[in-house]
């Protein structure tokens, strides 16, 4: 299937310069690369601006609601396993709303690929700080400045259990290609953070072309490398912003877990009846 | 004597439950219907815990009077339980007059756990009651499959020790199973069709979770048990997008977070079966004690407008095949459905005759072949449901107001066909619920004066009508609400009582919306179930 086959018809909103932009067109890509027809994938999102890519994207798609487009994922990846599915979650929604179920996922290896667009801003409700705003960040909820620090997500997924963590950036299509044709080939909780830029409500991109670099022989099983690497920038002060993947282990996902022994009709009545016995 | 009660009281940790479980089924062997009462606080040792079997010969909807029997595991329990007739109870830690055995010591003898001093205290029982030794050798078998041999010893050990007392009469012998209401819920859940369960544990609804998940262990039944209610419903919705029959259970704390995800499946046409069982509130309030305060949250949680199905079963049977129904409804009609109940109805066990092959109607598999369109518009408001992969299409839905392809849309005919769309399903559900005997009437059907309830005080409002002749009109079926069977019902009533378990009237409110007023109103909110002859007392006051 062609690139432009997965992209719909539906008119697009973003604005000019939008980071969203980058992500649409390397999904599709990525998607075209792989050979994963469009019946095939879902395109699960949140709210916000991100979100709307279920609607320009012409895959199976479930626009959930905010913060939850997590555990919708994981019940669709659980009901079946044989979709590929891509979780578009905006920073507000899987670091603020719904951080919980960002943690759980990657707790359970969740077989599923979770795109955060962090635009480090809420863009949809027209520019309130995020929990990776920087400090001082001057929103319309928080006009003297934010009076809290930024949390680092990718320290945060290490921790928390996560077997596939990458971080990519709106500006860098090609890196972005190849940290997702990767991300969607691992097997279990794939978490890919794009530094996207928001055009329109904090437009970073100057400062994020001056400190980004891709990571180069890195070896992504090294725990040890990977605290270092995902500690190089806070989301606060001045660092070096690694790009790629940073970190990528094997373990068992949860589809395997909890599906293990599943194959087949439930016999109802003889379960039923069994039940009765007992009783 | 022709029926009898027996409590079983102790602290926490002592085995109340289980011994009540055994006494009921001891009463099941006898041929009785059985129906037992469990009283516990929130704790997990010391407190009071009581259970109380009322053995009768019809089934019974509630614990009818003071017991005629007490097995006393401490002095409290004496204490508490006052004017029974013969009481059992364990020597070594209680004074009463009555029939006593040193429990204790003989559990030291044999060297048991001190947990099953109940069964000591119930072999003492027997004995008391005429019971024969056969009859609660077989039920211990039953109760403690590989572990039943010492209880049996146990059980003989008390019964030695013990005396005859009053004997209660010995029945034809049946086989019918004594399950709760939770039970029945689950395994409704399963007959109608049920591939997964998600929830996390809240008192009273966690035992369905836990059949559920003990049925799952030899079964490809999913159950799930994720980080909090809002995952909970949230991926129900993911499970059931992806083609499984799902359902998930809470109590209302829990609920209060589920309500996104409601209005969630109403938006975006998402099938799901929703058990809320209800407790005493406002907040934790008290979480092991029963209420009916929550039908107006269930008719009207979620926000927006669209079709809902809210069913609130009295009895196990009704529990069974209302849960196996929903499946099939809410399937039918891709729209959040409830079943309405409560910690009287889901944790009380109560004789229960259910049929594992109980019919459903197959869901329609007819989908005209070329471009699927999710919410495609049809004269009954129901688009075809498919799941993905659908070859040569996508499947899109959506929480925001959507065209026909689940495509965002803000354009103003459009939205307001999304929403004709909705109500038209609602209208089509109202007419095929007809098809449904959505409301049960009791005692005599055409008595002037009829008492309306709903759920878990049918069964009481059932029995006291049977005693004072009174006309009993109970829908099983809220929401859509079935007024012309309700009318029906209700042809020529002169006097209407409304009994409900809550402070405000949320029942009499539902019901003056159609233009039936309550002449009397009999309300309880102390979180315990009437007893039968509380209740008929209040009622003859009201009617007198």
């Amino acid at each position: 299937m062609k690139g432009a086959e997965y992209i719909s018809q539906t008119q697009n909103t973003w604005c000019p310069g939008c980071g969203n932009f980058t992500i649409q067109h390397a999904i599709k890509s990525v998607l075209s690369d792989l050979g994963i027809p469009r019946e095939e994938a879902v395109i699960v999102s949140g709210i916000g601006c991100h979100a709307k890519i279920a609607d320009y994207m012409q895959t199976n798609s479930f626009y959930a609601i905010h913060g939850r487009a997590i555990p919708v994922a994981t019940g669709i990846s659980l009901g079946n396993p044989d979709l590929t599915i891509i979780c578009s979650a905006g920073d507000g929604d899987a670091y603020a709303e719904g951080l919980d179920h960002l943690i759980f996922a990657a707790k359970r290896n969740v077989d599923i690929t979770v795109i955060i667009h962090d635009n480090r801003v809420y863009g949809l409700t027209t520019g309130q700080y995020t929990p990776t705003s920087p400090p001082g960040f001057a929103g319309k909820s928080t006009p003297e400045g934010v009076k809290e620090d930024p949390f680092n997500p990718l320290d945060l997924m290490l921790s928390a259990g996560a077997t596939f963590i990458a971080r990519s950036y709106s500006r860098d299509k090609k890196g972005m290609e190849e940290v997702l044709k990767a991300a969607i080939q691992h097997k279990g909780f794939s978490f890919v953070e794009v530094l996207q830029v928001c055009a329109t409500f904090y437009d970073v991109h100057t400062c994020y072309d001056d400190h980004v670099y891709r990571l180069e022989g890195n070896d992504p099983e090294d725990r040890r490398a990977a605290e270092v690497l995902v500690r190089e920038w806070n989301y606060s002060g001045e660092g070096r912003i690694p790009l790629g993947i940073l970190y990528s282990r094997d373990a068992p996902t949860f589809e395997e877990r909890i599906l293990a022994g599943k194959e087949g009709e439930i016999d109802r009545t003889g379960l039923i009846q069994r039940a009765i016995a007992k009783r | 004597m022709s029926e009898f009660t027996v409590s079983i009281g102790g602290q926490a940790g002592e085995g109340i439950n289980r011994g009540g479980l055994l006494l009921a089924r001891i009463a099941g062997l006898l041929g009785y219907r059985v129906y037992m009462y469990y009283d516990y606080p929130s704790l997990i040792r010391g407190g009071h815990n009581f259970a109380t079997i009322r053995a009768a010969e019809k089934d019974c909807g509630g614990i009818a009077r003071r017991p005629d029997f007490l097995c006393a595991m401490d002095q409290e329990t004496i204490r508490r339980h006052t004017g029974i007739e013969i009481i059992v109870y364990d020597t070594d830690v209680a004074k009463a007059e009555g029939i006593g055995v040193p429990a204790s010591s003989i559990i030291k003898e044999e060297n048991a756990s001190p947990i099953a001093r109940n069964t000591v205290i119930i072999g003492a029982f027997c004995r008391a009651a005429g019971i024969p030794r056969e009859i609660m050798e077989e039920a211990i078998r039953r109760e403690f499959g590989s572990r039943a041999e010492e209880n049996i010893r146990l059980a003989l050990r008390g019964y030695h020790e013990s005396r005859e007392g009053r004997s209660v009469e010995i029945k034809t012998p049946q086989e019918s199973p004594v399950m709760t209401g939770n039970d029945a819920i689950a395994l409704g859940l399963i007959r109608g069709g049920l591939d997964a369960y998600v929830s996390y544990p809240m008192t009273p609804s966690s035992s369905i979770l836990h059949t559920m998940a003990d049925l799952a262990r030899d079964s490809p039944l999913i159950v799930v048990h994720p980080e909090n209610e809002i995952a909970v419903i949230t991926m129900a919705l993911g499970l059931s997008y992806a083609g499984k029959r799902v359902a998930v259970g809470t109590s209302g704390g829990g609920f209060c977070l589920m309500n996104e995800g409601v209005s969630l499946a109403g938006m975006a046409e998402i099938p799901v079966v929703i058990v809320m069982a209800m407790r005493p509130g406002p907040s934790t309030g008290m979480p092991t004690y029963s209420s009916q305060a929550d039908l107006g949250f269930v008719l009207h949680a979620g926000h927006g407008e669209f079709p809902r199905i809210v069913i609130a079963p009295g009895t196990t049977n009704e529990a069974y095949e209302w849960s196996a129904r929903a499946v099939h409804l809410a399937w039918q009609f891709q729209c959040p459905t409830f079943i309405l109940s409560d910690k009287n109805l889901g944790e009380h066990p109560a004789s229960t005759d259910i049929d594992p092959d109980f019919p459903i109607p197959s869901p329609s598999t007819h989908y005209r072949e070329g471009i699927y369109r999710r919410y495609c518009t049809t004269d009954n408001g129901i688009s075809p449901l498919r799941f993905p992969p659908v070859p040569g299409n996508v499947v899109k839905v959506n929480s925001y107001t959507h065209d026909e392809d689940g495509i965002t849309t803000e354009e103003p005919r459009k939205a307001a066909a999304a929403m004709v769309k909705l109500i038209r399903k609602g209208a089509t559900l109202d007419n095929e619920m007809g098809l449904y005997g959505c409301v049960r009437v009791d005692g005599i059907s055409d008595a002037p004066i009829a008492v309306i309830c709903f759920g878990s005080t049918g069964e009481a409002c059932r029995e006291v009508g049977e005693r004072l002749s009174l006309r009993v009109v109970r829908p099983i079926v809220l929401e859509p609400f079935p007024i012309m069977q309700f009318a029906e019902a209700l042809h020529e009533a002169e006097e209407i009582i409304i009994v409900e378990e809550n402070a405000t009237g949320q029942l009499a409110s539902l019901i003056q919306r159609f233009g039936y007023t309550a002449d009397r109103n009999i309300r309880s909110v102390n979180g315990r179930p009437f007893t039968i002859d509380e209740l008929e007392g209040i009622i003859r006051e009201v009617i007198e």
